[in-house]
C-alpha cells in the first residue's frame, strides 16, 4: 500500500513538539498570545499527523510493526534508532496526541501562578515528545531515554506551578520513578549481555532469550528489576505513595497529563517489554503482580474513603484503577491484556477529565475540601452534570468507557494463562469485584457531597462560581464524546489492540491445554513453567471443573 | 616532536588572559596534527608515549584549561589579585597534566604530578587576604605532600622488586609473580592510594570540601575537573600498563574505592548548604562512578578496553558538565556574592537563562537523558554488567541506588532556583560577561551534543592501553 508516512511519519510526530519549543524560545516571554498560538498549533499539527497515522495504519495486520524506521544511533553500544507502531502502542499514542492539545486549550486563560505561559507551554511540549517517543521506541536504550525525558518537565511543572507543598511532592515524584528506572536499566543491560544479542531491539532480544536459554534465576532477577522500574511508575501498591502527593500538588494540567499518559508508561512497559521478553519469569511473577494489583484495588478504594480533598481522592482512585489494569496484565492472557489496554485508555480519559473538573472547581471555590463544597448542580448545573457523568464513567457504569476495562479485567482473571494458579486468580477476581463495589461507594459519596444539596453559605452568593466557560467546553467536549463513544462501541479500541497483543504473547501461554494431546504438547516444546503437557494441563482442567 | 605541546605552553606564558587562552588553543594544533598522523610515538625508552589515549586526554586537559581561563578572566581581574602570575601558574599546572597524559614511567609520572600540583597549591591560596583561602591552601598543600610521600614509598617498593621504573617492565615482573607478593601488593596499594587522593576518592577525599570552598571558584572548577582528570590519567596508566597482570590485587581495592566514594560522597552531599561544598562531595561521588568500571577491568582484555573507554568517556563528559555548573555558580555568585544555596533561591525569576543552563548541567550530572551524563553513566553500567559476575552486578546496583541519592541533592538545588521566591532586596540583573557566556555555550553545547549523539564522544574515547602494556 502506498503510504506517505512510511519512514518519517513517526519521527515527525515525535520531534515536532521540539520544533515548536525552538520557535517559542525565539519569541520573547511577554508576547503571551503568540506563545499560546504556537504551542496550540504545534500540538494540533502533531494530532493531525496522529490522525494520518491512524488512517494509513494497516488494520489487517495490527500485530506487525508499521511505519518502521531503523537507523544506527550509537554504534559503540549497538543501540539503534528503531521506532514503529503496532496495535498495542497506537491507542496510547493517539491518547497522548489527543490529550495534549486539550490541555493547552484548557490552560488558555487558566495559567496557574506564577503564570509564565512560555515556560509552562514549553514544558508541555517537551513532555509530549518524551511520551510519544516512549510509545514508539522499539529499542531498549531508546525506550529508556524517552522514558526518562518525561521526568524533568513534569518535575518542574510540579515544582514551579504546584500547590503549597510542591517541593516535597516534586522531589518525591522525581526520586521514586528514577530509582526504579536505574534498576530497570541495569536489567536491560544484563539481559542484553546474557542473551548475547546483536542490538537492543525488543524483538531481537526476545528471540535470543528463547534461543540462548538464559538461566531461570537470572530471568527472575531481571524481571524483578523491570518490575521495580515499571511498577513504581504505574504505580503499584506499595510504591504508590508518590502519586497522591504529586497529583494533589501538581497544577491542573500537570495532573491531567500525569493521570492520562505518564502512568501508562509503566503499564505499557510491562506489556511491551517485560512480558514478551521474559515470558517464563512473567509466569512466576504473575501471581505476585496479581496480588499487589488487588491489594492496590482495595487499598486505593479504602484510601479514597478516608480522603477529605477532591484531588487526593481522585489520585487514590487512580491507584485502584491501575490495580485493575495490572490485574488484567497479570493474567498474561490475550483477553486480560486487551482489557488492560482498554483500561489504560479509559482511565486516561476519565481520570484526566476528573482532574480537569477538580481544577476548575478549585478556580471557582479556591478550595477542594469536600466538607466545604456542595450544591455544584445548583450553582453550575452543566458542570455538575459533567462531573456526574465522569464519576459514573469512573465507577464503571456500562455504556461509558470505564466499564470495559474493569469488567473485562475481572472476567479475564477467571481463567489465567497456562502455568498460573487458577484458584488464586479466581480469589483475586472476587476481591477485585468487591473493589468495584467500594469504588461505587466512594465515587457516589464524592458526587453526593460535592454536587447535591444546597450551596454552603460561604459560597452561596459568590459571583466567581460560574458555569462551564467556553475554553472549558472546547477542551472537555471532545474528551466526553470519546468516553461515550468507547463506552458504546468498545471495538474502537479492541479492534486495534487484539492482533498486537496476541502476537506479543508467547504461544505456550495461550495454547488450550484441554484440547491438546500429550504428543502435541510435547511438540510445542514449552518449558515446564507453563505446565503444558506432562500432567500440568490436567490440573488446570480439574480446577476448571470445580 | 612530542614536546611541542610544552614548547607552545612556554611560549604562551602570557601577560593577559586572552594570550593565555589563545596560546592554549594554539597548543591544540600540534595535537590535531598528531591525531591525524595516527601513529604512536615513543620517547625516552618508553617513558614518554604519545598514543591515542594520551592525545584524547591532552585534548580534554587543554579544552578544560581553556574554559577555566574563560571562567577566571573577570574573577581574577576584578579581585585585584596578581593576574599575570595566576595565568602563569595555571599554564604550568596544565603543562604538568599534558605531560602526565603521556607518562608511562614512575619517575615521569611523579614529576608530572608535582608539576601540576605545586602551582595548584599556590592558586588555591590566591585570595591571600581571605583566611579561608589561606587555610585551604595550607590544607591542600599538607595533604598533597602527605599523599605524594605515600605514593613515593609505594613507587620505591615497586622499583625495588622490579628494578625498573618503566611501567611495562613493572608489569612483566608483577605478572610473573616471582617477587614477594606482599611487597608488590603494598606497592600497588600505596600508589593507588596516593592517586586516590588526587582524584578525591573516598576515603582520601577529606581535603576536597574545605579546599573547594576556600579556593577562588575558578580554581575550584580547575581542581574538580582538570586536576581530577590528571589523577585519573595516572591511575589508568598505572592500572592498565603497570599492574594489569595482577587484577586480584587492584580489583577489590578499586571496587571498594568506587563503592565507598559513591556512597560517602552522596550521603554527605545531602547535608550541604553551600553549593561549592555540595559540588565537592558530588565530585567525590562522581569519582566513584568513574573508577567503577576499573573494578572489573581485569577480567579480560576486551573488558579492560571497554572499561578504559568508559572511564575516559565519563571524564570527557564530566569535564563539560562540571565546568558548566561552575560557570553558572560563578556567574550567579557575581550577583549574590555568596555561594550559599539559599542565595540561589528564585533564580528562575531574575535569571531564567542561567537557571535553564544550571538545569542542563545538574540534570546531566544526575544522568537524566538526553543530557550528556546519561551516556557516561550508561557506559559504566554497561561495563559492570557485561562482566557477568556477581561483583560487577553488585557494584552496578550500588551505582544505581547512588544515582538516585545524587538526584536528590541536584534536584534540591534546582528546586530552590525554580520554585522559591527570590529575595526582594538586592535584585539586580545578572550581567554575563562575554567570557563567561562563551564558557557556558561551550559546556552546554558539548553536554547536549554528547547526550543526543553519544557516538560523537564515543568515537574519540574508544582507546586502548592494553596493546601497549602487552
Amino acid at each position: 500500500m502506498e503510504n506517505l508516512l512510511d519512514g518519517w511519519g513517526i519521527t515527525l510526530a515525535t520531534f515536532s513538539p521540539l520544533v515548536g519549543v525552538a520557535i517559542m524560545l525565539l519569541i520573547p516571554g511577554e508576547r503571551e498570545e503568540r506563545h499560546k498560538v504556537v504551542a496550540l498549533a504545534t500540538s494540533l499539527w502533531v494530532a493531525f499527523i496522529g490522525v494520518l497515522l491512524l488512517l494509513w495504519f494497516d488494520m489487517g495486520e495490527t500485530g506487525r510493526l508499521q511505519y518502521v524506521v531503523d537507523e544506527m544511533w550509537i554504534d559503540v553500544i549497538r543501540s539503534r534508532y528503531l521506532v514503529g507502531i503496532d496495535g498495542m502502542s497506537l491507542p496510547l499514542i493517539l491518547l497522548t496526541m489527543f490529550i495534549v492539545p486539550m490541555c493547552i486549550i484548557y490552560s488558555w486563560n487558566h495559567f496557574p501562578e506564577p503564570r509564565n505561559p512560555k515556560a509552562f507551554l514549553i514544558l508541555i511540549l517537551i513532555l509530549e515528545t518524551g511520551m510519544i517517543g516512549t510509545f514508539v521506541a522499539q529499542d531498549m536504550v531508546l525506550f529508556f531515554v524517552f522514558f526518562e525525558i518525561v521526568l524533568l518537565p513534569m518535575f518542574f511543572m510540579i515544582a514551579v506551578w504546584g500547590g503549597d507543598d510542591r517541593r516535597y511532592a516534586s522531589l518525591k515524584f522525581f526520586l521514586f520513578p528514577l530509582f526504579g528506572s536505574a534498576l530497570m536499566l541495569v536489567s536491560f543491560l544484563a539481559l542484553f549481555f546474557l542473551t548475547g544479542a546483536e542490538s537492543f531491539a525488543f524483538t531481537e532480544v526476545a528471540d535470543n532469550v528463547l534461543a540462548h536459554g538464559v538461566s531461570r534465576t537470572a530471568q527472575l532477577w531481571i524481571f524483578g528489576g523491570m518490575f521495580l522500574g515499571f511498577g513504581i511508575k504505574v504505580p503499584m501498591f506499595p510504591f504508590h505513595t508518590w502519586l497522591p502527593d504529586a497529583h494533589t500538588q501538581a497544577p491542573t494540567v500537570g495532573s491531567v497529563i500525569l493521570a492520562a499518559v505518564l502512568l501508562k508508561l509503566g503499564t505499557y512497559g510491562f506489556i511491551r517489554i517485560a512480558i514478551p521478553l521474559l515470558p517464563e519469569a512473567a509466569v512466576e511473577w504473575a501471581p505476585w503482580i496479581g496480588l499487589l494489583a488487588v491489594v492496590g484495588i482495595i487499598y486505593g478504594a479504602l484510601g479514597c474513603l478516608a480522603q477529605t480533598d477532591v484531588k487526593r481522592l481522585i489520585a487514590f482512585s487512580s491507584v485502584a484503577h491501575m490495580g485493575f489494569v495490572m490485574l488484567g496484565i497479570a493474567t498474561l492472557t490475550d483477553f486480560g491484556i486487551n482489557a488492560s489496554i482498554m483500561g489504560m485508555v479509559a482511565h486516561g480519559l476519565i481520570t484526566g477529565m476528573l482532574f480537569f473538573l477538580a481544577g476548575s472547581m478549585k478556580d471557582r471555590y479556591h478550595t477542594l475540601e469536600i466538607s466545604r463544597l456542595g450544591g455544584l448542580l445548583v450553582q453550575a448545573p452543566r458542570m455538575g452534570w459533567i462531573f456526574g457523568i465522569c464519576v459514573m464513567a469512573s465507577l464503571g457504569l456500562p455504556g461509558l468507557a470505564g466499564f470495559w476495562g474493569e469488567f473485562l479485567a475481572i472476567l479475564s482473571s477467571y481463567s489465567p494463562a497456562n502455568g498460573l494458579p487458577v484458584e488464586t486468580f479466581r480469589t483475586f477476581m472476587v476481591v477485585a469485584a468487591v473493589g468495584t463495589v467500594l469504588a461505587a461507594g466512594y465515587l457516589l459519596w464524592l458526587l453526593q457531597r460535592v454536587a447535591f444539596g444546597n450551596p454552603p453559605e460561604e459560597f452561596a452568593d459568590n459571583p466567581e462560581i460560574v458555569d462551564v466557560t467556553r475554553h472549558e467546553w472546547m477542551a472537555w467536549a471532545p474528551i466526553l464524546a470519546l468516553i461515550v463513544a468507547i463506552g458504546v462501541y468498545p471495538n474502537l479500541v479492541f479492534r486495534v489492540t487484539d492482533g498486537a497483543v496476541d502476537a506479543s504473547l508467547n504461544d505456550c501461554l495461550q495454547v488450550n491445554t484441554a484440547e491438546l494431546t500429550d504428543a502435541e504438547a510435547e511438540a510445542l516444546g514449552c518449558a515446564a513453567v507453563y505446565e503444558v503437557g506432562s500432567g500440568g494441563g490436567h490440573d488446570d482442567h480439574a480446577a476448571a471443573g470445580n | 616532536m612530542t614536546l611541542i605541546d610544552i614548547v607552545f605552553l612556554e611560549r604562551a606564558r602570557p601577560i593577559t588572559a586572552a594570550v593565555a587562552g589563545l596560546g592554549l588553543l594554539a597548543t591544540a594544533i600540534p595535537l590535531l596534527t598528531l591525531a591525524l598522523d595516527g601513529s604512536d610515538r615513543v620517547m625516552f625508552g618508553g617513558a614518554y608515549v604519545v598514543d591515542e589515549f594520551a592525545l584524547v586526554m591532552k585534548a580534554i586537559f587543554i579544552l578544560a584549561g581553556y574554559v577555566v581561563i574563560l571562567l577566571s578572566t573577570n574573577y581574577v581581574a576584578e579581585g585585584e589579585y596578581w593576574e599575570n602570575e595566576y595565568y602563569g601558574l595555571l599554564l604550568a599546572s596544565l603543562m604538568g597534566m599534558v605531560m602526565m597524559a603521556s607518562s608511562r614511567d614512575l619517575v615521569s609520572l611523579f614529576v608530572a604530578l608535582e608539576l601540576l600540583s605545586i602551582p595548584a597549591y599556590l592558586m588555591v591560596a590566591w585570595r591571600k587576604r581571605d583566611i579561608r583561602s589561606t587555610e585551604a591552601g595550607l590544607k591542600y598543600y599538607l595533604m598533597g605532600v602527605f599523599a605524594s610521600a605515600v605514593m613515593l614509598y609505594g613507587m620505591s617498593l615497586l622499583f625495588g622488586v622490579s628494578g625498573s621504573t618503566l611501567l611495562t617492565d613493572i608489569n612483566s615482573v608483577v605478572t610473573a609473580g616471582g617477587a614477594s607478593v606482599s611487597v608488590v601488593t603494598l606497592g600497588i596499594v600505596f600508589v593507588v592510594a596516593g592517586f586516590g587522593f588526587k582524584v578525591s576518592a573516598a576515603p582520601f577525599h577529606t581535603w576536597a570540601p574545605d579546599v573547594y570552598q576556600g579556593a577562588p571558584t575558578p580554581v575550584t572548577a580547575f581542581l574538580s575537573v582538570a586536576s581530577k582528570a590528571a589523577g585519573f590519567v595516572a591511575l589508568l596508566a598505572l592500572v592498565f600498563v603497570g599492574f594489569y597482570g595482577r587484577p586480584e590485587v587492584w580489583e577489590p581495592l578499586v571496587w571498594t574505592l568506587a563503592a565507598v566514594s559513591m556512597t560517602v560522597g552522596n550521603l554527605i552531599a545531602l547535608r550541604q548548604t553551600n553549593i561549592v561544598r555540595m559540588m565537592a562531595y558530588s565530585g567525590v561521588a562522581q569519582t566513584g562512578f568513574m573508577i567503577a568500571p576499573l573494578a572489573v577491568a581485569g577480567h579480560s582484555t576486551a573488558l579492560g578496553d571497554q572499561a578504559l573507554s568508559a572511564t575516559v568517556t565519563y571524564l570527557a563528559i564530566y569535564a563539560a558538565m562540571n565546568l558548566g555548573a561552575f560557570a553558572v555558580i560563578i556567574s550567579l555568585a557575581r550577583r549574590t556574592g555568596s555561594a550559599e544555596m539559599s542565595s540561589f533561591a528564585g533564580a528562575f525569576r531574575y535569571a531564567p537563562a542561567m537557571t535553564v543552563a544550571m538545569t542542563i548541567f545538574l540534570g546531566s550530572l544526575a544522568g537524566i537523558p538526553p543530557l550528556g551524563g546519561w551516556f557516561a553513566k550508561f557506559e559504566v553500567f554497561r561495563v559492570l554488567t557485561s562482566s557477568g559476575d556477581t561483583w560487577g552486578y553488585a557494584l552496578a546496583v550500588v551505582a544505581a541506588v547512588n544515582a538516585v541519592i545524587a538526584l536528590y541533592y541536584y534536584a534540591s538545588v534546582l528546586l530552590r532556583m525554580w520554585a522559591d521566591e527570590a529575595p526582594d532586596e538586592g535584585v539586580a540583573d545578572v550581567t554575563l560577561t562575554p567570557s563567561l557566556l562563551s564558557a557556558l555555550v561551550i559546556c552546554g553545547g558539548v553536554t547536549l551534543v554528547f547526550g543526543v549523539l553519544p557516538q560523537v564522544v564515543a568515537r574519540f574515547t574508544d582507546v586502548s592501553l592494553l596493546a601497549l602494556g602487552g
